[in-house]
């Protein structure tokens, strides 16, 4: 249904009204922004002082001057971006196992690729992340790095839900698809391999580009366990320079730009998708499943 | 089980699940209602109130949530001197109810709009026809119909609400993580154990009411 059908096509009081109103509400917010603004200038948050770091090298006492661009933010996003792709390669790769197990025609395959699936879908990623951490040493005899800590709880837990939103896609392919290739004398396998997947795979990757920005968002708790991601080499410039304000604006509007851009291409992708008749609002989780409200 | 056949840190895993259920509660009722605000805002006929909707969605949907509870202390607290209490735990309480409050609102409020997306035009023609206006069509024929087709999305919203609620301990607020993290800490040898315990219960509190929300969205579909 429209938004538009809500309320009659407005006539010219009805648009004198709405008029009035967008004023008087634009009003409201300008006198938000300008409180807040003010707040923010009562504690001296726009003193050029916390926002010259990210304008001006800083010098320091006795070594070279620090540009927190190339010192800290650019290699924190590096640190974001390789957790996210590991973690999402090897969640991709997680995910297609379990579907393909939970499809399984043996009871002893499905059963615990389920329980596997529901488990880690269940336990909160910070949770595992701690686990590895501050467990790892005792349970696996060697301390887990954080990147490893991290990239392993992303993989679980993406790959649980993108085993799912497999296993949906792959049973919205037509049966008459895996009819013909076992008339043709396919096997199973082949069957999934050369018929199912590919054409499953077509219509998840509008939820494959939406996952990514859960696993990005993710990363950010890789700043609990001291991986050095976007939020910890950013907590590190607030350290030196007292500066949390402005440096959470900067953070928070990359984290905006990158996951908006994703946002944007998952959308473009699925209105392709649909265009050519390819289903994927049936297992597009941004409607029904966790993964758009999954993780942090 | 040994231990947590020590009272003092079966108590501790109380208390953290006690904080998680708090945490939950709290915020799920506080989302819950600028949700529907916020759905409300970004189907009406002002276009700014309109465009505060979808900022909010963009703003709140594409951040990490832990940058949000993080800049809740940071920001809010440390910089700004927002303040809820001279009490420090239950100041951090509330100021990680707010960042999760904030956070879950942008996904309720695409769920439920969504969910008005699933009424069929003829319901608000025939209630514009009667002469309600946008407010009353909203709230009596429309948003009825809205959020209970969107039982579901509700409940994977909620149960994902109260994974997060584990990283309120990023503002040292002494939920289910944090409390077993200092158990690993003093107890390393039974690591397996506390985290299966602490993971248990998750899956334990969670798993029936994924399927508890899918029965109740099956009851509640309004049939067509």
């Amino acid at each position: 249904m429209n938004a538009s059908v809500l309320y009659d096509h407005p006539g010219p009081r009805a648009r004198l009204r709405n008029r009035v109103l967008s004023v008087v509400v634009a009003a409201l917010l300008l006198a938000g922004a300008y409180w807040i603004y003010r707040a923010l200038d009562a504690k001296g948050q726009w003193d050029w002082k916390k926002w010259q770091p990210f304008f001006q090298e800083m010098p320091t006492p006795g070594g070279p001057p620090v540009n927190v661009w190339a010192d800290y933010i650019v290699p924190g996003l590096v640190g974001t971006l390789s957790a996210a792709a590991t973690a999402m390669v090897l969640a991709l790769a997680f995910g297609l196992l379990f579907s393909v197990a939970r499809l399984s025609e043996h009871a002893w395959v499905r059963v615990p690729a389920g329980m596997v699936v529901e488990f880690f879908r269940a336990v909160p990623l910070l949770l595992m992340i701690f686990f590895l951490v501050y467990g790892g040493y005792y349970v696996f005899g060697t301390a887990v790095p954080a990147f490893w800590a991290v990239v392993i709880g992303l993989t679980l837990y993406n790959g649980s839900v993108l085993a799912e939103a497999f296993r949906a896609g792959i049973r919205a392919v037509p049966g008459g698809q895996s009819e013909a290739a076992y008339s043709l004398g396919l096997v199973k396998s082949q069957v999934m391999r050369l018929i199912l997947i590919p054409q499953a795979a077509r219509s998840m990757l509008p939820v494959i580009v939406s996952q990514l920005v859960v696993v990005l968002k993710d990363t950010a708790l890789g700043y609990i366990v001291a991986y050095s991601e976007l939020m910890l080499e950013g907590s590190k410039i607030y350290a030196n320079y007292n500066n949390p304000v402005p440096v959470f604006l900067v953070l928070a509007a990359i984290y905006i730009l990158i996951n908006g851009t994703l946002t944007l291409i998952a959308h473009l992708l699925e209105r392709r998708a649909n265009r050519r008749g390819v289903a994927t609002a049936a297992v597009r989780p941004g409607t029904a499943g966790p993964a758009a409200t999954g993780g942090a | 089980m040994d231990v947590f056949s020590d009272p003092l840190n079966r108590q501790a895993f109380l208390d953290g699940f006690a904080m998680i259920l708090k945490l939950t509660a709290a915020s799920a009722l506080l989302s819950l209602l600028l949700g529907l605000l916020l759905a409300a805002c970004r189907v009406s006929p002002v276009p700014v109130l309109r465009a505060l909707g979808a900022g909010w969605v963009h703003l709140f949907r594409n951040t990490p949530l832990t940058l949000i509870i993080t800049f809740c202390f940071f920001g809010l607290y440390s910089a700004m001197g927002v303040k809820f209490s001279d009490d420090i735990d239950i100041n951090n309480y509330w100021l990680a109810v707010v960042g999760l409050s904030a956070y879950t609102a942008a996904f309720v409020c695409e769920a439920i709009r969504s969910g008005i997306n699933t009424v069929p035009i003829g319901q608000a023609e025939a209630a514009r026809a009667l002469g309600l206006t946008f407010a009353q069509n909203l709230r009596l024929i429309i948003l009825p119909q809205a959020v209970r087709s969107v039982v579901a999305p509700l409940g994977s919203i909620l149960i994902a609400l109260t994974k997060n609620a584990t990283i309120a301990g990023v503002i040292g607020v002494a939920e289910a993580s944090s409390q077993m993290k200092q158990l690993i800490n003093d107890n390393g040898d039974a690591a397996v154990e506390i985290f299966a315990v602490f993971a248990l219960a998750f899956v334990v509190l969670l798993v029936p009411v994924g399927y508890g929300f899918s029965a109740l969205a099956n009851r509640l579909v309004v049939r067509r």
